[in-house]
């Protein structure tokens, strides 16, 4: 098989995820942080208040009394022409989602991590996708990070296509898997960041200014409101180019190399007899374990919402078994990623589309649980599956 | 949209009731304020009436979100203002007594606790006036509303009306005050001491309803009088935590209730028992409140 071609500057740190995570929103000229604390979220927003107290911020980090508050803080700052910054997780994603629609309904170029984590009952703070999946329609671009490094690169791509396309962005990194692990990573410098990621200066006349006076947030009559959710959906499309492009800039600018366009990664042979598809770290455990596979390769989904069906045509269409691998299930239907990609793929002929759903409530997932799977992927049959 | 060339903070041309007693209470806030502000307006008829896309009556730069969050969106204005090293421009949040006694008092507290120089300012109809009259924490006792309905057997609410300015005494505010709509240069004078104070401040407006109170459309002022003079709803100032000036002062002579409850629909099921009822809250107030 193909070997995957990552070529990584020398890395500078051995660091914990949320600290490589908290470095570089430091090195991001920001202006406004407000969170609430939230396990497996935490260890991000006290880096942040930390490097505050140090005298090593620029930011001001407002206490929020809950994560409800917290989105509207951010959002107060962000249309007073702030650049602004929170992290969440779970509940405290789910406690937001009015304050997250009324974000992208009023085009603010917010960004927020999520450290992935389950939604209660029963309640349980360990890893799954839950969380994103429930906030997949409130208009948030929504990218999904494999390793602490490109958690690191997604949030300056996040920043740069947000503030490009007036659309928030959430950057999804597994909770403890990532936030808590440790791994070599490179933080990119302040001003190698101000190079990719120009201050924030929004037009005069589109956020709240003494001097330039502007109404926002007024009430819609039928024909305007339904004028407004139709562009919102129309640069969600245009999107699409925008975060190709800003990641070929991205890998210019901070030099390193990857096989990823931005919105997925496919790693494995020309022309694969199963491809197996999932999102965030769990790649990194499917990277290993196909080593051993001739005609198994793996497509990574790293931008999930804008949805990006071309590219996954592209490079799983042709195949006739495709796996889709996910932590994340829709009761009464099946794994909210497996739908989408059914529904791409279903344009392209029949396939066997099978969906298998994975280490829900941080439900450990190993080796020979992937190797099962890539045993049952070729077997017509059953179309959702536990592993577990 | 960019309303810079608007002459008035508060341009007429809104939809909101002939007579709206909320609506003058704005004026004379609007009165009050310099064009150095920024308005974080709640949900409700304040927000609806005004701003109805693609027009706007705001001639200050002004942003709704949603219902329960204005004190927050404030917290935010407030911070960004804050990093851009400007401190004096004024920060006002306008919301009505569905938003602050009920959905948005959380997050009222947290502004409050986080001591942020902002001003807050409560229209207070004392019902959800917006979505056709429900009760609210501010609905007082025996008054009928949608979801308080007199009937055989019920008086209306049977609620206490919620201590609201006791929650923003609790909570350290240099200033808090309470008003009403038919004392323009009162709201004014109010609007221009508590943006003169450092830290947050409260004010709260009892503001007659036309459709909720079943008054007429000219009676708002004089019901927002009649609420002082009886004691129901007194003027009041509390300066770093203190009374400092009051409505039952010296030359209070109060009015009895009736007068008051007998000029509103929302009030005309009541017996001579429950007005008795009332008239001894109004006293209470008059004990409480004697300065």
């Amino acid at each position: 098989m193909k070997k995957t071609n990552i070529q990584h500057r020398v890395k500078d740190h051995i660091l914990e995820g949320s600290k490589a995570i908290a470095l570089t929103i430091n090195n991001i000229n920001l202006d406004v942080v407000s969170a609430y604390p939230i396990t497996p979220q935490t260890h991000i927003v006290e880096d942040l208040a930390q490097f505050k107290a140090d005298g090593k911020a620029e930011y001001e980090y407002i206490r929020a009394e809950s994560e409800f508050a917290a989105a509207s803080i951010i959002l107060g700052a962000c249309a007073t022409g702030a650049r602004v910054y929170s992290a969440t997780s779970s509940q405290g994603l789910l406690l937001m989602v009015e304050v997250l629609y009324n974000i992208s309904g009023m085009r603010l170029p917010i960004v927020m991590t999520c450290a992935n984590r389950a939604v209660s009952a029963p309640i349980n703070i360990w890893n799954d996708h839950s969380d994103a999946m429930a906030v997949r329609d409130s208009g948030w671009m929504q990218f999904f990070a494999e390793n602490h490094q490109e958690a690191v690169y997604q949030h300056l791509l996040a920043y740069k296509v947000a503030e490009k396309m007036s659309l928030p962005a959430l950057v999804n990194v597994d909770g403890f898997i990532l936030t808590h692990s440790y791994e070599p990573v490179s933080i990119p410098s302040k001003s190698l960041i101000k190079k990719y990621l120009p201050d924030y200066k929004p037009e005069t006349g589109t956020y709240l200014d003494p001097n330039n006076p502007v109404t926002m947030g007024g009430f819609f009559s039928s024909d305007s409101y339904f004028k407004t959710r139709e562009n919102i959906v129309t640069d969600f499309n245009l999107s699409l180019q925008e975060i190709k492009k800003e990641y070929r800039k991205l890998k210019k600018v901070f030099n390193f190399k990857d096989d990823s366009n931005g919105l997925v990664e496919y790693s494995g042979p020309k022309k694969p007899k199963v491809i197996l598809v999932t999102m965030g770290s769990l790649a990194g455990t499917i990277k290993e374990t196909i080593k051993d596979y001739q005609e198994v390769g793996l497509l990574k989904i790293t931008t999930f919402r804008p949805f990006p069906s071309e590219e996954i045509i592209k490079a799983a269409g042709m195949c006739e078994n495709i796996s889709i691998i996910e932590k994340a299930v829709s009761p009464g239907s099946g794994g909210p990623l497996y739908s989408e990609i059914r529904a791409a793929i279903s344009q392209t002929g029949k396939r066997n589309i099978k969906n298998y759903i994975v280490g829900l409530g941080g439900k450990d997932i190993s080796q020979k649980m992937i190797q099962k799977i890539i045993k049952d992927s070729r077997n017509k049959g059953k179309q959702i599956t536990f592993i577990g | 949209m960019n309303t810079k060339n608007k002459n008035k903070f508060l341009s007429p041309g809104h939809n909101a009731c002939s007579g709206c007693g909320q609506l003058s209470a704005v004026h004379a806030v609007m009165r009050g304020l310099t064009p150095d502000t920024i308005i974080a307006n709640a949900t409700g008829c304040l927000e609806v009436t005004t701003t109805a896309y693609p027009q706007t009556s705001w001639g200050l730069p002004w942003i709704h979100s949603l219902f329960e969050n204005a004190s927050s969106v404030a917290s935010g204005i407030r911070a960004a203002l804050d990093k851009q090293g400007n401190h004096t421009t004024k920060v006002l949040v306008q919301a009505g007594d569905g938003g602050t006694y009920d959905i948005g008092l959380g997050l009222i507290s947290g502004m409050w606790e986080r001591g942020e120089n902002i001003l807050y300012i409560c229209y207070d109809t004392e019902s959800y006036s917006n979505t056709g009259i429900q009760a609210s924490g501010s609905t007082p006792y025996g008054a009928a509303t949608t979801t308080t309905p007199n009937g055989e057997k019920s008086v209306g609410s049977t609620q206490v009306k919620k201590d609201m300015l006791a929650i923003a005494l609790a909570h350290g505010l240099k200033y808090v005050a309470q008003t009403a709509a038919g004392f323009p240069d009162d709201i004014t004078n109010k609007v221009k001491k508590a943006l003169a104070v450092s830290g947050p401040a409260y004010i709260q407006i009892l503001s007659p309803c036309i459709p909720g109170w079943k008054i007429n459309y000219d009676e708002a002022a004089m019901m927002g009088k009649l609420a002082v003079k009886t004691g129901l709803y007194p003027i009041l100032e509390y300066t770093n935590g203190k009374l400092s000036a009051s409505s039952i002062n010296a030359n209070f002579k109060a009015e009895p209730v009736n007068t008051y409850l007998k000029g509103q629909g929302r009030f005309k099921h009541l017996t001579e028992e429950d007005i008795k009822h009332i008239q001894s809250l109004a006293e209470e107030n008059i004990k409480k409140y004697r300065i």
